[in-house]
This record gives C-alpha cells, sequence and structure tokens, in this order.
C-alpha cells in the first residue's frame, strides 16, 4: 500500500435547517476513511446516505463541523476549493456554457498560470485522451450527454490532480452508455494512475470499478473492502441487503463453537452458519444466504439440508430463481444457472425439494 | 392553407401600429414644419441656415436645450451604471444568502417599483431638503456655499428608482443559474473574484444588460422624480421640454425630440446587438 491520497478523520458534517435554527441533520457522521494512492474508491449507499457531502468536504465546498480532512498527509482546515489539489466531475457536468470546449478544458491550466504556448498542446492531449480530438471550437451545449460528460472528465484530468473527485458522472447517461464509459473510467484510472473518489449509488457500478468500496448508509460507513469482501463478507444487514441479492432467515443462536454457530429456525429447524462475534445463545439473529449459494436437489452432502416446497419459477435466461418455502414457513430465493446444453427447469411448481447449502455461505448477522 | 391568416388579423395588426407610431411620425414631421405656430403643417421649412434642419440648427444655438440634454444624459449614464452594479450585487446577494429580514428586503426591493411615482419624489424632496438643512446648519454654511438639490440629488434618486428593476431583470437570469458552474471554475482554481468575472458575470450577462437598458430609459424619460428633486443646473430635458410648453411649441421642440427618439433607437439596438452577443 502506497502513501495515503486523502484520509478523513472522524469528520462529521451538520446542516443546520437555516429556516429553524433548532433542527440539525448529521449528513455525515463521524466518518473515518484512508484512501490510499492510485487507489479507485467507490463511496456507495443510498440517497441522502452523505456520499456527496463527504465528496465536497474533501473538494472544499462545505467544511466540516468536526473532524479533519487529509489530503496528501497535509490537514485541509478552512482550505478554499481552488488551493487543493483535488478536480471534481461533478454530477451535471457544469461545463461552462459560454465557454468553447477548448476554453472549458484550458480553464484550470489558464488559472494554475500555465504558459499560453504549453496550455494547446495539453488541451488538445486531454481531448484526445477522452476521445473527443478536434471538438475543441464546439460549444458544450452542441454536444450530447456523454460527450459532455467526458469534457467534464478532460477539464478535471488536463490539470493533473492528485486526486479526483466524481460525483455520480455516470448518472444522467443511458445504461448502454453508461456500461462504455464505465470500462472507459477505469482504462483511463489505471492509464493516468491518479487516485479516483468515486460516488454511486448503483452497486453494479461500485463493484465491476473499484478497488475498494465504503458503503455507507446514514451518513456512517458501514463497510469498507475490495468488491469480493463487500459481497461476500458483508458485516451487517444494511451491506448484505443493500450489495445484491439476500435471504435473510430469521433465527435464535443455540449453540456456538468458534467461528461456527448452530441457528434455530421456526418449525424446529436448524442452520449451520459462520458466525464472526461471539453471541449468546437464545439471541434472535438473521441468516443470510445469498440465492446462487443454495442447491436444489443437489447430490453432493452438505451441511444444511432443508425440504421445500417450489412457490414460483422465473426462468431469466442465464438463471433461473426458485421461490422455494421451507418446512418451517420460511420463503427463500434460489438461483440455479443454466450452465448446460439444453438446460431445463431442475422442478415444477409444487414440487417438493431439497434445497442444501454448506455452512461457510450462510452467515450469522445481528444489525 | 393553415398558414393563411385572417384578413382581419392583417388589418388588426396595422391598426396597431398606426395607434403606436401615428403620433411620432407625426411629431417628427413637425420639426420639418415652416410655421412657427406648431398647431397645422403648413410646408416643409426651407429657410437659411440648414434649408430643411433648419429648426435642428435653431437647436444647436439654444445654450438652455443643449444644457439640458447634457444633464440628461449625464444623469442617465452615471445612474444607470451605479445602479446596474448595486443591483447586480443586490441580487447575487438575495440569490446566493440566507439572512434575517430576507424576505423583508425582497418586498422592501419592489415597494418603488409600485409606490407612485409623485409619492417618491415628494418623499426624496423631503428626505433630501433635511439632509441639507441639517449639514448646512452643522457646518455653518451660508450663501453659495450652503449644499442644495442639483445633478447629485437627481442622480441619487434615479439611482433609487432604477435599482429594483435592474434586480429585477437579473435574478430572472440568476433563476436558471447552475452553482455548480461557479463550483467548478473554484475547483479548478479560480478565485471568487476571478470566478465572478470569467463565469458569473458573462453567465449572466443578458440580465444585466437589460436591466441596465431599462435604467437608462427609465432615467432618460423621467419626470415627476426629477421635477421633486432636481436644483438650479441640473435641469433634464423632459423638465425643460415642459417648461417650453407652459410658452410656445416652436417645431424646435419637434426637433429636439427627434433628436431624442434616435438616441433611444440607438441605445436600444446596441443593447441588443450585446445582448445577443452575451447570450
Ligand atoms: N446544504 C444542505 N442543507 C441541508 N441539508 C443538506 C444539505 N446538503 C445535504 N443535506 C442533507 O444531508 C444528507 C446527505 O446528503 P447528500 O447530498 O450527501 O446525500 P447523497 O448520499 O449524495 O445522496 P444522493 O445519492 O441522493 O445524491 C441528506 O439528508 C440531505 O438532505
Ligand atoms: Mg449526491
Amino acid at each position: 500500500m502506497g502513501e495515503l491520497a486523502v484520509e478523513l478523520r472522524d469528520v462529521v458534517k451538520e446542516f443546520s435547517d437555516s429556516e429553524q435554527i433548532r433542527e440539525v441533520v448529521a449528513a455525515v457522521n463521524h466518518v473515518s476513511l484512508q484512501i490510499h494512492d492510485g487507489e479507485f474508491f467507490s463511496l456507495l449507499g443510498p440517497s441522502g446516505c452523505g456520499k456527496t457531502t463527504s465528496l465536497r468536504m474533501i473538494a472544499g465546498f462545505e467544511l466540516p463541523t468536526s473532524g479533519d480532512v487529509l489530503i496528501q498527509g497535509k490537514p485541509m482546515g478552512r482550505t478554499p476549493p481552488f488551493q487543493r489539489p483535488v478536480n471534481t466531475v461533478f454530477q451535471n457536468y457544469a461545463l461552462f456554457p459560454h465557454m468553447t470546449i477548448g476554453q472549458n478544458v484550458a480553464f484550470g491550466l489558464e488559472m494554475k498560470g500555465v504558459p499560453k504556448a504549453e496550455i494547446g498542446p495539453r488541451v488538445q492531449e486531454a481531448l484526445a485522451m477522452v476521445r473527443l480530438p478536434g471538438y475543441d471550437k464546439r460549444k458544450p451545449r452542441q454536444l450530447s450527454g456523454g460527450q459532455q460528460q467526458r469534457v467534464a472528465l478532460a477539464r478535471a484530468l488536463v490539470n493533473r490532480p492528485a486526486v479526483l473527485l466524481l460525483d455520480e458522472p455516470l448518472g444522467a447517461l443511458d445504461l448502454k452508455l453508461r456500461k462504455e464509459m464505465q470500462l472507459e473510467l477505469k482504462t483511463l484510472q489505471r492509464e493516468v494512475g491518479i487516485t479516483f473518489i468515486y460516488v454511486t449509488h448503483d452497486q453494479e457500478e461500485a463493484l465491476t470499478m473499484s478497488d475498494r468500496i465504503a458503503v455507507m448508509n446514514r451518513g456512517k460507513v458501514l463497510q469498507v473492502g475490495n468488491s469480493s469482501d463487500i459481497y461476500e463478507t458483508p458485516n451487517c444487514r444494511f451491506v448484505a441487503d443493500f450489495i445484491g441479492e439476500m435471504n435473510f432467515i430469521k433465527g435464535i443462536i443455540q449453540a456456538q463453537a468458534g467461528r461456527s454457530a448452530t441457528v434455530g429456525l421456526d418449525g424446529g429447524l436448524t442452520v449451520h452458519a459462520r458466525c464472526e462475534q461471539s453471541i449468546a445463545a437464545g439471541t434472535e439473529i438473521s441468516v443470510a444466504v445469498r440465492p446462487e449459494k443454495m442447491n436444489i436437489d443437489s447430490s453432493a452432502k452438505m451441511d444444511n439440508e432443508f425440504q421445500g416446497r417450489v412457490v414460483s419459477i422465473v426462468y431469466i435466461g442465464t438463471d433461473t430463481h426458485y421461490g422455494i418455502r421451507l418446512a418451517g414457513d420460511q420463503l427463500v430465493r434460489v438461483r440455479e444457472q443454466n450452465n448446460t446444453p439444453g438446460s431445463r427447469p431442475l422442478a415444477s411448481e409444487g414440487a417438493e425439494v431439497k434445497v442444501s447449502f454448506a455452512a461457510e455461505a450462510a452467515r450469522v448477522l445481528t444489525a | 392553407m393553415s398558414n393563411r391568416r385572417s384578413p382581419w388579423l392583417t388589418l388588426f395588426t396595422f391598426g396597431v401600429y398606426i395607434f403606436l407610431y401615428a403620433p411620432i411620425v407625426v411629431l417628427i414631421l413637425f420639426a420639418f414644419n415652416s410655421s412657427r405656430q406648431n398647431v397645422v403643417f403648413e410646408s416643409v421649412v426651407n429657410k437659411e441656415p440648414c434649408g430643411v434642419f433648419y429648426w435642428f440648427c435653431a437647436l444647436t444655438n439654444n445654450s438652455d436645450a443643449i444644457d439640458a440634454a447634457g444633464n440628461t444624459l449625464t444623469i442617465a449614464i452615471t445612474s444607470t451604471i451605479l445602479s446596474t452594479i448595486i443591483g447586480t450585487m443586490a441580487a447575487l446577494g438575495l440569490q446566493r444568502y440566507t439572512f434575517r429580514l430576507k424576505s423583508f428586503s425582497e418586498v422592501s426591493l419592489y415597494i418603488p417599483i409600485v409606490i407612485p411615482e409623485i409619492v417618491m419624489g415628494i418623499s426624496l424632496l423631503v428626505l433630501f431638503n433635511g439632509i441639507f438643512n441639517g449639514l448646512n446648519n452643522a457646518m455653518q454654511l451660508a450663501g453659495d456655499q450652503r449644499l442644495g438639490l442639483g445633478l447629485g440629488t437627481v442622480i441619487v434618486s434615479h439611482i433609487a428608482f432604477s435599482v429594483p428593476f435592474v434586480v429585477l431583470t437579473v435574478r430572472a437570469r440568476l433563476h436558471s443559474f447552475d452553482k455548480s458552474v461557479e463550483e467548478a471554475a473554484m475547483d479548478l482554481g479560480a478565485n471568487e473574484w476571478t470566478t465572478f468575472r470569467r463565469v458569473t458575470l458573462p453567465m449572466i450577462m443578458p440580465g444585466v444588460l437589460s436591466g441596465a437598458m431599462l435604467a437608462f430609459t427609465l432615467s432618460l424619460d423621467d419626470f415627476i422624480i426629477t421635477f421633486f428633486t432636481n436644483g438650479p443646473g441640473s435641469t433634464t430635458l423632459p423638465i425643460y421640454v415642459y417648461g417650453l410648453l407652459r410658452r410656445t411649441i416652436t417645431p424646435e421642440v419637434n426637433a429636439l425630440s427627434t433628436v431624442w427618439i434616435m438616441v433611444v433607437l440607438i441605445a436600444l439596438i446596441v443593447s441588443r446587438r450585446l445582448q445577443r452577443r452575451a447570450a
């Protein structure tokens, strides 16, 4: 791991509602983050969880109520945005409408006092990098959304900032263009080696692009890790639920031995699951299992095997989703891949089946 | 076929135009009248000096009219520049900040637009007299030194009634203004002043220009408030013409008005050009 590009130390941001001074909203609530040099770091969370506010505090548009923002090890304090070594790509692009694309991209260099002779070539280079060569004479309103997006990117990258902040930069694009731009962004980031801090509420986007992800909810960071950490070992119910699809089965801890726990379910069933913390017997918990980690009528011997009845079948091409009601009336979703030539459904609606999964695939979550 | 308009619509349109412009055409026509009595049109004037433009030339020898025109322009230009600056700053402040008494200050800004001009004229007069009396007494000024109504008071009054119009037009422009564009400028290294100069101002320029144009024309033809607040040496064209009307109306007045209309027309064209360039 390299140097820290950005660090948040116990940052709090409260907005006092200007109309009624009494009402205080903590948009960001004691957040600490360490973002390494050259990393593609995503802030992921639902609407209103404080992603934008966190980003704006790094950029300097908002000042923390308490806590510190450090960029390249230097505490930022009240440093204004124009003196911070970061650049932002805004969600709505925020291009200067009265300037040409060339003038837009040159703006940052001009402000830095880069010699005129050097500005021209660097603008061309930046436009070429985002695959818009020869567009410098146009006005922003003459470009499509995706093109404007790339201009915004070029305008920020041309300054070679230490850190690039991106606030849902692909939010306004259609799905196909978004996928294309995701790949482009990721490739670009590898090429230029600049630290990217990327805000998104799209979990798939975060999973595919990021080196590490911080999952946020209600102003707090719940978990930080790489894509597979977040997906495979969520540390709380919110993360498990927010990322991907998840079955939650209610139960009561019966016994725990090290990291494996035995959980009693309704209907006298027991399930063996992985448990990271020690929990007193009798505590109500949820067991979380991903649908694709459950099998139907598998011949392999598993730690957990239940009888159930198929209540729904949804065929979606690559997979088939089964809704299965277990003996204790728990409804679970199971996903089976259609990975053999001419795959047919494993069961029909109403059929009695065996659902099995490994203890390793099931996790005990308290909250 | 659906493009065929009703002949009545064409007729009506012509009617409106005649109603609007006939008086102006007549006014200009009478500037070329040979009779001093400006009641009937005798014939086109053709006298030395200047022939057809006799009355326009007579005007150039009329030092009162020239002084009045000079005063009018001085007042209009000064009050336009100042009220545009003040109004733009006020509009930006109202847009950007929330503060106590904000809605009060917004409403109070628009009061000069709605109260009768004569009330505003009288209250400004009372205010100025109060201030000058106080100052004259305090500084024990006498005779010629005494402060009084003049160009300064007219300019201040014109600023007072122009500012709300500038605020109104600039705010209309700011309504669709995206704050993140300013943030983008700061993010790229521009400090507050550079951001204003390079980004904010160019973007609101059309609003600022139409505000300035409004202020300019309002000032050019203001009569009532100027009537109350002018003093020796600050007679404006409207006041001067009003004075003439009470004596005799000669074609000189028409010539003066014709020049005046031309000036306003040119100002209008220039401002539209600027606005189109800024937009
Ligand atoms: N200027 C402000 N004044 C008052 N409250 C604010 C302000 N900005 C944000 N908030 C509040 O702070 C919380 C977090 O907002 P933020 O914009 O950071 O959310 P977000 O995670 O970016 O959401 P989204 O995905 O919708 O953009 C929200 O509850 C929001 O209402
Ligand atoms: Mg946001």
